[in-house]
């Protein structure tokens, strides 16, 4: 094990290169341009056996990843955005042909106004694409993460695409401390790849992608995607317990935060828990019961687990950093909402939105935040659920 | 490189109009080649193609352009048109150089062939 100083994206394109995949196929596109660039270097350095396809776009790198993956070769890409979002037709395709693909998205605002800067709009857009998604909180989540994708995708009961998930430029672009793995160690960890009636075995010919037809299987073929999904919560937590007995950090669906006496809880994804953790720890320095819950698995959404661990709860905040226009808040916040209306008592639920297009969210926008999630535990009345922090209202 | 899975033999379908999420290969895939031939399309058909076998002097023209593979060869001949498989789409009478196949109307050739 080493310690470096590296980039979110350096830290992912280097736990890409230690587990060698045989394709990438990517197109660059800020913020993840760097993983593509770096990985293209280690191919040009021959520092990895990985075929390179340079793409002339997201949509082609997609179908290039879904044609090599198809073909029976371990197959990576990358992307942010704009690039996700031209991907979208062929995500699907590759969940519903059950191909373990893995994909580090770098999440970035999507268009418009253009806007180059993180929010989760990519993403949170993609989350009913068919993809396992794990949100990482700084460079160090994205690198172990970016590994353990592997293992959840190629679980024989799982088979469906990973996509891991790290804020663009604050942490894709920021330099940070990681513990890295020795390349060795890495490629025991994922193990060999099996290719699951791959195309060019040409001892057993398959058809891939063929036409299903009205009174056909459809149906149920999604309903196997789905059980592949509840599969997936099991083998997600079995992968990230094995990640711990290797690398002596072991992940599961989500953190908790000083929540068990809690009354308030504030629930983050992605890089603004580092602060909300922060602030937690503040607030309870001047006595406030208050505690944190930071999801890392949002597909599959493990709400019975959520569910338990806010049960004692009176008030919950969900931190989004997208919106869902229309609706009665953010992707996760309704995620939460859901989980939350099955239990026996149900807390008081509120939703903050924050930096959308990269928009800096500081302490005192979290404070503010507790601050009407106090007013709601006081049984004061707040007159919205929907709440946006540090927005220009002149 | 990468492992792959162990072939199959071949897909017992029998009963497939029963089976639920967990009997199907994963995303779909048809584990086996060759089997375009259980699938009759002849039905979508709404012209036939008729060969003159006067005109015809087996040039195969029409057997390397049908999509289809539905024109019979043996021993280097054209022998007819495998008509539980032509959907009708003329190509073969369009590429054939000595006009010796024609597209006729579907149901009259039906009725031509009753007679």
């Amino acid at each position: 094990m080493a310690r470096k100083a590296i980039t979110g994206n350096g830290a992912i394109a280097l736990a890409l290169k230690q587990v060698e995949p045989d394709v990438m196929a990517a197109y660059p596109i800020t913020p993840q341009t760097e993983i593509a660039q770096n990985y293209a270097q280690f191919v040009a350095d021959g520092a990895v056996k990985t075929e390179y396809i340079a793409v002339e776009s997201e949509h082609s790198a997609m179908s290039a990843a879904i044609g090599s993956c198809a073909a029976g070769a371990r197959t990576i890409t990358a992307t942010s955005s704009q690039g996700f979002a031209l991907m979208w037709e062929m995500l699907f395709i590759a969940a519903s042909l059950r191909l373990p693909l893995t994909m580090p998205v770098i999440t970035r605002a999507l268009s418009g106004p253009i806007n180059i800067h993180c929010d989760h709009s990519d993403s949170m857009g993609g989350r009913d694409c068919g993809w396992i998604q794990l949100y990482g909180e700084d460079a160090q989540e994205g690198y172990d993460n970016a590994i353990q994708a592997f293992r959840i995708a190629e679980h024989m009961e799982v088979r469906l695409p990973v996509m891991t998930m790290i804020d663009g430029f604050i942490i894709s672009g920021a330099i940070g401390p990681v513990e890295t793995l020795e390349d060795a160690d890495v490629k025991k960890f994922v193990g060999e790849y099996t290719a699951l009636n791959p195309l060019l075995n040409v001892e057993n010919p398959v058809t891939v992608g063929a036409f299903d037809s009205l009174g056909g299987w459809y149906f149920e073929h999604k309903v196997a995607q789905n059980r592949a999904m509840d599969n997936a919560m099991k083998v997600i937590e079995e992968v990230g317990k094995d990640f711990g007995s290797l690398s002596g950090r072991e992940y599961s669906h989500f953190k908790t935060h000083m929540i068990e006496d809690a009354e308030i809880v504030l629930v983050a994804i992605g890089s603004a828990a580092g602060n909300v953790k922060t602030m937690v720890d503040t607030l309870r320095g001047e006595g406030k019961k208050v505690g944190m819950l930071k999801v890392r698995t949002f597909r599959p959404f493990p709400y019975k687990q959520i569910r338990q661990a806010l049960s004692n709860a009176c008030v919950i905040g969900v931190m989004d950093r997208s919106d869902s226009y229309g609706a009665q808040g953010g992707p996760l916040f309704t995620e939460i909402s859901a989980a939350m209306f099955a239990g026996e008592t149900r807390p008081k639920m509120f939703n903050f939105i924050y930096g959308l297009g990269g928009r800096d969210i500081f302490p005192d926008d979290i404070r503010g935040a507790v601050e009407t999630l106090e007013q709601a535990a006081a049984g004061e009345a707040v007159s919205q659920t929907r709440h946006y922090l540090n927005v220009r209202e002149g | 490189m990468s492992k792959t899975s162990k072939a199959k033999k071949k897909w017992n379908i029998d009963d497939i109009a029963k089976w639920g999420p967990g009997r199907h290969e994963l995303g779909a895939t048809i584990p086996e080649s060759g089997n375009a031939d259980d699938y009759e399309t002849g039905g979508w058909r709404s012209e036939r193609p008729v060969r003159d076998r006067e005109k015809c002097n087996d040039c195969m023209i029409c057997f390397f352009a049908c999509p289809d593979s539905s024109i019979r060869v043996e021993n280097g001949k054209m022998v007819d048109i495998d008509l539980e498989h032509c959907k009708g789409c003329g190509i073969c009478a369009q590429v054939c150089p000595r006009d010796a196949i024609e597209m006729k109307n579907e149901i009259i050739a039906c009725k031509l062939e009753e007679k």
